[in-house]
Parts: C-alpha cells; sequence; structure tokens
C-alpha cells in the first residue's frame, strides 16, 4: 500500500456567488488546487466529486463529467452524495483508490450552489438529508433535527445555550482573518443568546449559513510526488468512515454520533495515532451542538464532558486544542457539498504553515477532519500528518 | 396533477395510526421498527410481526421550530418531538401546547394520532398532551 500526500489544495471564497454556476464554482477550485500542487492536468486519472443538491439548486443530475470538463481532466469522473458529507466521502475514494496503486493523482472536492434558491427552498432541500417519510413529513426540519439532538443532550447530560454561543463566538473569532471565509467578523456571546430562534433551543448564530462554494484537492502517492519532484509536505495516513440508523428517532442515543465514533476509531486504528496525539482538528460544526458531538466521537470528550470545551478555552485558537481555526462550517459557511474537501484543505494549510492561523499551530503534526451528513447517519473522518 | 403516489405499507400504517390502531413491527429479538420493511434493521430478522402501539408515549425531545420549508409555512411555530412508544419512538408535532421552550418537558406523556398539516391539509403524524407524569 502506497502512501497518500495531498499536493495540491483550491477553494472559491465561501459566500454569495449569485452570478456563478456550480461549474465555474468547481472549476476555480480546481485550478486553483493544480497551481498549488504543480501537478499537470492530464496527470489525473479519476476525479472524485461531491455534490448534495445540485438537482434542485441547478436542475443538474450526472455532474461528474461536467465538472470533470470544467476542471479540464479527462479521466473517470465520479459525483458522490452523502449529504453534508459528500466531498468527504469523495476525498475517501480518492485516498483508497490511490493508496490501491489504481490511480497515482486523484482530484477530489465538491461544489454547492445554495443561494440561488429562497431560504424556504434551501431549508427544503437541506430536509431531504433526513428521512423523508417518518422525519421531514413529520415537520423535521434540518436546524430542527439538530435543535432534536441539543434538547437531548441537554437533558441527558446537562449544559445551556450559552455554552453553545461560546463555540459560535469561538468559530466567528477563528474566521476572521481567512480570506476563504464568508462571515469574517466578530460574534459575542450576547449576541449570540440574543438572536432570534430558529429551532429552539438552536438560535440563529447556531446555525451556519447558507452558502456558494467549491473545494478540490490533488491526491498524489508518495512515489509520483519523489519522481516528479512535487512538494507534499502534508500526508492522509487516516481515513474512515461510519453508518448509523438514517432517522435521528431510531438512534440508539439521541444525543450521541456513534457513526462518527466508528468513522474516528477507524481512521485512527489507520494511522496509527490515538486522540490524544491530535494537535489540531476541523470539525462538522453545522450547528454548534454539532461541534460538541464531534468532540466526543473523536475521543477528546467523554460523552457528556465537551459542552464546555469552547467556553473553557480548550478549543479556542488559544487553547490546548484549536478546532475550525478554519472558522468551521459556522463562519467559514457550509456549502453541503463541498465542506469536507474544504476542511482537509484548511488542515492542509494549517499544518504546512501556509493558513492565516497556522501561527495558532506551530508545530503541530497531528491533524483530523470529521465531516458528517444529515443528522450523522454518515460520518467521515480523515487523519492528516505532517510526513517524515 | 395525477393522484399522489401511494407509499403502500407506510400509507397503510399512517392510515391505521389515525384509527387509533397504530402498530410497530417487532422481531423475534424484540426490536422494534416501522414500515416498510423486510428485515429488522437491528439484526436482520426477516420474521416481523405487527405490535399495537401503547396508548400513550414518552417524549423524549423536542424542539420550537420557527423556520420551515414551503410545506410547514403556515405550520410556524410549532413543536416537533420524538416521543417513545415502547419498542420504537415516533416524531411528530405536538399540538394542544404554546409552541414556547416550556411548552413541553421531556418525560411528559403524549397520545399518537394523524391530524392535518396547517399549510397544505397534508397528513401529519400529531402528538397531544396526555397528562399525567
Amino acid at each position: 500500500m502506497t502512501d497518500v500526500r495531498v499536493a495540491g489544495v483550491g477553494l472559491t471564497r465561501f459566500g454569495s456567488h449569485p452570478d456563478r454556476t456550480g461549474r465555474d464554482l468547481f472549476a476555480t477550485a480546481a485550478l486553483r488546487a493544480f497551481e498549488d500542487a504543480g501537478v499537470p492536468r492530464e496527470d489525473v486519472e479519476e476525479l472524485n466529486y461531491g455534490n448534495f443538491m445540485g438537482a434542485l439548486a441547478e436542475h443538474q443530475g450526472h455532474q461528474a463529467p461536467l465538472m470533470a470538463e470544467a476542471a479540464g481532466v479527462s479521466c473517470p469522473s465520479t459525483r458522490y452524495e452523502e449529504a453534508c458529507a459528500s466531498a468527504g466521502v469523495a476525498v475517501r475514494e480518492a485516498v483508497r483508490t490511490v493508496r490501491a496503486g489504481d490511480a497515482d493523482v486523484a482530484l477530489a472536492g465538491g461544489m454547492e450552489r445554495m443561494t440561488n434558491l429562497p431560504t424556504d427552498e434551501v431549508t427544503e432541500g437541506l430536509a431531504i438529508a433526513a428521512d423523508d417519510l417518518f422525519e421531514v413529513r413529520a415537520g423535521v426540519t434540518f436546524p430542527g433535527a439538530y435543535a432534536l439532538m441539543a434538547t437531548a443532550y441537554f437533558d441527558a447530560y446537562g449544559g445551556e445555550r450559552e455554552d453553545l454561543a461560546h463555540v459560535a463566538a469561538k468559530n466567528h473569532a477563528n474566521a476572521v482573518p481567512n480570506e476563504y471565509a464568508q462571515y469574517r467578523k466578530e460574534v459575542s456571546v450576547e449576541e449570540a443568546l440574543d438572536a432570534p430562534p430558529v429551532a429552539e433551543p438552536l438560535h440563529l448564530y447556531d446555525a451556519c449559513p447558507i452558502t456558494d462554494g467549491a473545494s478540490a484537492l490533488v491526491i498524489v502517492s508518495e512515489e509520483y510526488a519523489a519522481e516528479h519532484d512535487v512538494d507534499a509536505p502534508v500526508a492522509v495516513t487516516g481515513t474512515g468512515q461510519g453508518t448509523d440508523r438514517m432517522s435521528l428517532a431510531d438512534r440508539q442515543h439521541l444525543a450521541r454520533t456513534p457513526a462518527a465514533d466508528d468513522a474516528a476509531d477507524a481512521a485512527y486504528a489507520d494511522a496509527g495515532v490515538s486522540p490524544g496525539d491530535v494537535d489540531v482538528a476541523e470539525v462538522h460544526d453545522c450547528f454548534t451542538i454539532a461541534e460538541v458531538l464531534a468532540l466526543e466521537s473523536l475521543g477528546f470528550f467523554d460523552p457528556g464532558e465537551g459542552i464546555s470545551a469552547a467556553r473553557d478555552g480548550v478549543t479556542t485558537a488559544d487553547g490546548d486544542l484549536p478546532v475550525n481555526l478554519s472558522g468551521g462550517l459556522k463562519a467559514k459557511g457550509h456549502p453541503v457539498g463541498a465542506t469536507g474537501g474544504s476542511q482537509i484543505a484548511e488542515l492542509t494549510r494549517l499544518l504546512r504553515g501556509d493558513h492565516p492561523n497556522s501561527e495558532r499551530v506551530a508545530d503541530a503534526e497531528v491533524g483530523v477532519a470529521h465531516n458528517a451528513g444529515g443528522t450523522v447517519a454518515s460520518a467521515v473522518v480523515h487523519v492528516l500528518e505532517v510526513a517524515k | 396533477m395525477s393522484a399522489p403516489a401511494s407509499n403502500g405499507a407506510y400509507d397503510e400504517w399512517l392510515d391505521a395510526l389515525g384509527d387509533g390502531e397504530g402498530y410497530a413491527l417487532v422481531c423475534p429479538e424484540g426490536h422494534g421498527s416501522l414500515p416498510p420493511r423486510r428485515v429488522c434493521p437491528e439484526c436482520g430478522s426477516a420474521t416481523l410481526s405487527e405490535e399495537r402501539l401503547a396508548g400513550t408515549g414518552t417524549v423524549e425531545t423536542y424542539s420550537v421550530v420557527h423556520v420551515a420549508g414551503p410545506q410547514f409555512a403556515d405550520d410556524t411555530p410549532y413543536v416537533t418531538a420524538v416521543a417513545h412508544f415502547g419498542p420504537v419512538r415516533i416524531t411528530g408535532v405536538l399540538r394542544g401546547v404554546e409552541p414556547g421552550s416550556d411548552a413541553v418537558a421531556v418525560g411528559d406523556r403524549v397520545a399518537v394520532g394523524v391530524e392535518e398539516r396547517a399549510t397544505d391539509g397534508a397528513p401529519l403524524v400529531a402528538f397531544r398532551p396526555a397528562g399525567g407524569e
């Protein structure tokens, strides 16, 4: 099995791009990734592309060939759909393909266009990541589902809205220097607490925004990097994926995410690291409570103990374990089908030292990316390490 | 508009729930699930039998939804809840309470039935307070 390196990363600015089609967004991210990698496009042997709601947002199915054209690559191309974990699974397939020796160079990432739809249609579009018969028809929205998890968490373990407000404040502060972030402004704990409710107990600043954007990664074998003198100092050393029951109501526990436990266990075992080895993490904070659940699934905290991590300063930029230095989905934005690739792009930049927040984790060697679909019926975890 | 497509065993279950005869599918191991099912999602058993739901269930979690999709536009604000009925949990909208954060508490007893969505009259799994603890 060959080792896998991230040769290059490319992102669009996350936010509102009213005049840009999905194909144009992905082309921008891909070309930036090729430029960053110094790898010629003709060397790409596989495109693994994530997208969730393109059929609704742009009336466009069968997107992979379209994105191959847009990126200027000529190779087998496949779209992966796993709700908000679409790009995470796309990257995972690229890693597995390169490891298996089936390709030396893969392009992986994703795109989502969302702001061209009215808010109620986006709400409806996101809701279909839940079980249509038993959840969507029963009034469950995407924020509503995480609100159900938050209520269950508070009931089982304690915690309060103010704990969650600290997660929002932390991630907004982290986004300020990030040139790709949608919201580069600080939000105070008080502002978060005073914001209007979306699905109680979650309020506006507990929720990620609606975002357009794309991410792309050039994934190569270690041998390719050596032969072609490609500077690729970050390795993907672990990958894991987990699946749980689709409906929240069918889960063992309404305030835990065992799919992410499984993904993390597999990724740590694959990499030969433990949670205590991790220096920095990008986790799927589509809602503030989701970051708490991620920290627990990743093994940084026991169940019920992650709620105060931001408030206690453990996961802030100057804490022992900075989480979401990119700003997270919360402030950087969440173009759902691009997010998993974006997390790995940000983690790569953080570990390489060329992220605006790299100085916060100057000695970091091990990073973890956690990407979740729906109410974590799907989860993907990757371990990235500075190559020795 | 053509008639809406049938969802088979789900529609039958919803009709039964509306008639006060809701049921869960239960395998020999006692795992509960909701139709349509060919196998138990927990253990894979293909031996599933219908078991009547208890008259009341227990709220395990809830949320007051203020922002919804077009199908619930005229229903907001509303309370979504997950309630435990013996071998299964059911997700529905809690009616008969003021939709606020103190409208209900985890552990409250509720009855389940089928009512109409305010926005378009579509059938909706609905809970009503059953009183008592």
